[in-house]
């Protein structure tokens, strides 16, 4: 009786030794702790960042398809805009650098004004539906841009003020 | 060789337990698919039927709860401090708790009752009343939060409140522990017919809410316990029930149960507030807080009242009589249709059931058994509509469906029992697991009940749970009442202790639930509307930083300057414009709570640093994947220091 309780522990111990062995190989390969690690040339293929892209037929997703926007520069709503962007947007843009998110400065000539109104009135379905906007979300730190609740008449007043910067 | 039967019994009872395991998953989904596990079912992203407003009782605070889910949805602080949102910590909040005592942080919050226009629930307020140190308060149903807290004078124990009349004219106090009026110094023992109970209606402004004392009606020195009001017919009267019309003062188990019969008292306040529109009622010097919520400025104030006008009842000619009801009344219940006042002698078997008709009869017909301190009780015979043979024990509480069924519970008994009004006959009776107080249909206080399910809310709870050490929440059980017979669905975790709860269908608030508060209407004196605005200021060892937040950083978030011994006021405000993106805000050694802001809010809270050297401050509420980001530092010197006040965000 006595012998068969050690047989049974032997077992044990020998599922338990099978175990360990395991354990042990892999830590031999991961044993990498104060040696100098391989420098391995990467080729480095020149990206170009998502924020520097120029895409001026990409729409977006969101609630704006198609928007004509006329020649001329609308001063109104530029004051408009310009006053929105102070009070709603400050918090994370700066007008002429990257802060939080990035600057709109230029923004016109790389993307189309319904792209623009898109980010502005669905930043969650455009991080979720168009790949730019997803690549940027990723340039940016994963920083989400926040839906500010405005409506499509200052949406567009913010691009007019854009496209005077 | 015993060792090998051992092991032999061991996987036996294991083979034993994995079959039986795989038994019981297809038993368990059998039970899934019961009528029972259905009613209460509400599928994932699936939306409940109603809304459940229960008192948490000792808590001080109001739970909301889907029904018949019976999940818990939020718990709205009220009477009580309430860390997780700063709410009586925040310097915005902290005035509502001013009463006549001081800060009052805690109370006992009892009758929620919802607001209602011609008889039917209009969902625009709750009403509850804080027990211990007397008030009322009213939650604003559109942001779900306190809008104001009032006082109640001359009162000790508010319990008969806070319920209000069919169009909300008024909201109702009473006094449960008669008191002398105005407090004096002088012996217990001299209680009897010197002390007073203070029944106090509140006008309530229809387009405001607010409310305002307007008068007060200085009754004997009973005990006042519960109220409801009249409807349709018998609108524009007020029935309180009373206990200990022996006016005892000590061994009241005893001294108050020897009286056959109590009374309820009918007041006419529409008859009152003639009298007092008449330029009736007396003004006493007295002194209560008035606290009212600003949404706009996110900010509350008090106000000291210094004045009440109270009411003689005996000068009050036909405003004011007793119906004698047996066996210490507690539930004072009023029907649809306002024809029935349930009074629950809660030391009897039966349920007393006054009728309206016959009391007017009896009032217009001097059909008097006697008076009490001059105010005319009538005759008993005269004036009851019926009586509940029930063989149940302990009658407390009556609610009401639209089918013209009554529903009552048995504390002693641990019952709810269905009766049919008018002809009193007992249709059904169901167990509660155990002790049931107070029971609440949606809408069963009102012309328009809707009398789908009934929620028991219990005193014991003893092993409906898992247990949890000697203390545990309150049970209550959900019961489907669209049929004959009362089914038993469900039971759920309550705050004790649940006293009452008030129901509504789901889409009379849903619609209406504030999603943000916005930013361009946020009048807070201390907002910073523009991030260029953000800054921090001293005044003497008064530091003033004003803060702005969206995800996933404050601004500033670095700050220098600040001194051990200055008292620092935080003044945040959550930029963000969209639903559910709360931020926290919370700082090392704070001596308060932290501040939950809500977009478009604006919330202080007082930081006074006691120790040199360079302290954190972090976001509470996970806002964005870069939430752990959102913190900051303040640098803190010795008070002899002559560091500048400096603040930054980034390079700037």
């Amino acid at each position: 009786m006595k012998y068969l309780g050690t047989l049974f522990a032997v077992c044990i111990a020998v599922s338990l030794i099978s175990c360990g062995n395991g354990e042990e190989k892999k830590e031999e390969e991961s044993m990498k702790i104060g040696t100098t690690p391989k420098k391995e040339v990467v080729e480095k293929t020149e990206t170009v960042k998502a924020s520097e892209i120029v895409d001026l037929t990409n729409k977006g997703v969101g609630p704006i398809k198609e928007i004509s926007i006329p020649e001329s520069i609308d001063q109104a709503m530029v004051t408009n805009g310009a006053e929105i962007f102070k009070l709603k947007c400050t918090a994370c843009h700066k007008a002429d650098k990257k802060f939080i998110g990035p600057a709109p400065t230029g923004i016109t000539k790389r993307r189309t004004p319904e792209w623009i109104m898109n980010m502005i009135l669905d930043p969650e379905g455009m991080v979720k539906n168009d790949p730019l906007a997803k690549q940027l979300l990723m340039e940016f730190n994963g920083s989400p841009m926040a839906n500010q609740g405005l409506t499509e008449e200052e949406a567009r007043a913010l691009l007019e003020y854009f496209r005077t910067l | 060789m015993k060792s090998i039967i051992k092991g032999l019994a061991v996987l036996t009872i294991i083979s034993t337990a994995l079959v039986s395991c795989n038994n019981q998953g297809t038993s368990s989904n059998g039970a899934l698919s019961s009528s029972a596990a259905e009613k209460v079912y509400v599928a994932p992203g699936e939306q409940d039927e109603f809304y459940a407003f229960l008192s948490g009782g000792y808590s001080g605070n109001l739970t909301v709860y889907g029904l018949p889910s019976g999940r818990l949805f939020k718990e709205i602080p009220v009477f009580s401090q309430f860390p997780t949102s700063g709410y009586g910590y925040s310097e915005e909040t902290k005035p509502l708790l001013n009463t006549s005592f001081g800060f009052v942080p805690w109370d006992d919050l009892h009758h929620p009752d919802i607001s209602q226009t011609n008889g039917i629930l209009d969902g625009r307020w709750v009403f509850v009343n804080g027990n211990n140190t007397p008030r009322i308060a009213r939650i604003d149903l559109s942001t779900f939060e306190t809008a104001e807290i009032i006082e109640v004078p001359n009162c000790a124990g508010n319990h008969s409140s806070s319920y209000v009349t069919e169009n909300t004219e008024y909201v109702v106090a009473g006094t449960r522990f008669a008191v002398p009026v105005p407090q004096r110094d002088m012996a217990i023992k001299d209680k009897k017919g010197n002390f007073k109970g203070a029944l106090t209606f509140y006008k309530v402004d229809p387009e405001t809410g607010r409310m305002n004392l307007a008068f007060q009606v200085l009754m004997p020195g009973f005990d006042y316990d519960k109220a409801h009001p009249g409807r349709g017919n018998s609108h524009g009267w007020f029935f309180f029930t009373t206990y200990n019309t022996e006016e005892a003062s000590t061994l009241m188990e005893v001294n108050a149960s020897q009286n056959d019969k109590d009374f309820i008292a009918a007041l006419n306040w529409l008859k009152i507030e003639e009298y007092v529109a008449d330029g009736g009622g007396t003004k006493m010097p007295t002194s209560y807080m008035h606290n009212v919520y600003d949404e706009k400025k996110h900010m509350a104030t008090s106000t000291q009242i210094n004045e009440v006008l109270t009411v003689d009842p005996t000068e009050v000619p036909g405003a004011v009589y007793f119906l004698p009801t047996p066996k210490s009344p507690h539930g004072c219940d009023v029907d649809p249709s306002g024809e029935y006042i349930v009074g629950s002698g809660k030391l009897s078997a039966d349920v007393t059931v006054h009728s309206f008709t016959k009391m007017m009869d009896a009032i217009n017909n001097e059909t008097y058994a006697g008076d009490a301190y001059g105010i005319p009780i009538l005759d008993y015979d005269a004036i009851l509509g019926g009586s509940v043979q029930s063989g149940g024990l302990g009658p407390l509480h009556t609610e009401f469906d639209s089918e013209g069924n009554a529903y009552t519970t048995f504390f002693i008994s641990s019952e709810v029992v269905k009766w049919k009004l008018g002809t009193w006959e007992v249709i059904d009776r169901k167990p509660t697991y155990y002790s049931v107080g107070h029971l609440m249909i949606p809408g069963g206080n009102s012309r328009q009940p809707f009398g789908k399910y009934v929620v028991a809310m219990n005193k014991i709870t003893k092993d409906r749970y898992l247990p949890t050490g000697p203390e545990l929440e309150h049970s209550a059980q959900l019961y489907d009442i669209s049929g004959d017979k009362m089914e038993l669905l469900s039971d759920f975790p309550t705050h004790g202790e649940p006293h009452y709860a008030a129901g509504c269908p789901a889409e009379l608030l849903a619609a209406n639930s504030k999603k943000i508060y916005k930013l361009e209407e946020n009048e807070h004196p201390y907002v910073v509307s523009n991030v260029a605005d953000t800054r921090v200021e001293r005044n003497g060892n008064e530091v003033h930083v004003f803060m702005a937040m969206i995800r996933s950083h404050f601004t500033p978030d670095n700050i220098e300057g600040i001194k051990v011994g200055d008292k620092v006021y935080f003044h945040i405000t959550n930029h963000e414009q969209d639903f559910d993106v709360p931020h926290g805000f919370a700082i090392i050694g704070a001596n308060n709570s932290e501040v939950l802001i809500m977009p478009g809010q604006t919330k202080t809270i007082v930081w006074e640093p006691k120790k040199v050297g360079v302290w954190p401050f972090y976001c509470t509420d996970f806002c964005s994947a870069l939430h752990q980001e959102m913190q900051g530092y303040v640098r803190v010197s010795p008070a002899s220091s002559n560091i500048e006040l400096s603040w930054s965000l980034g390079e700037d």
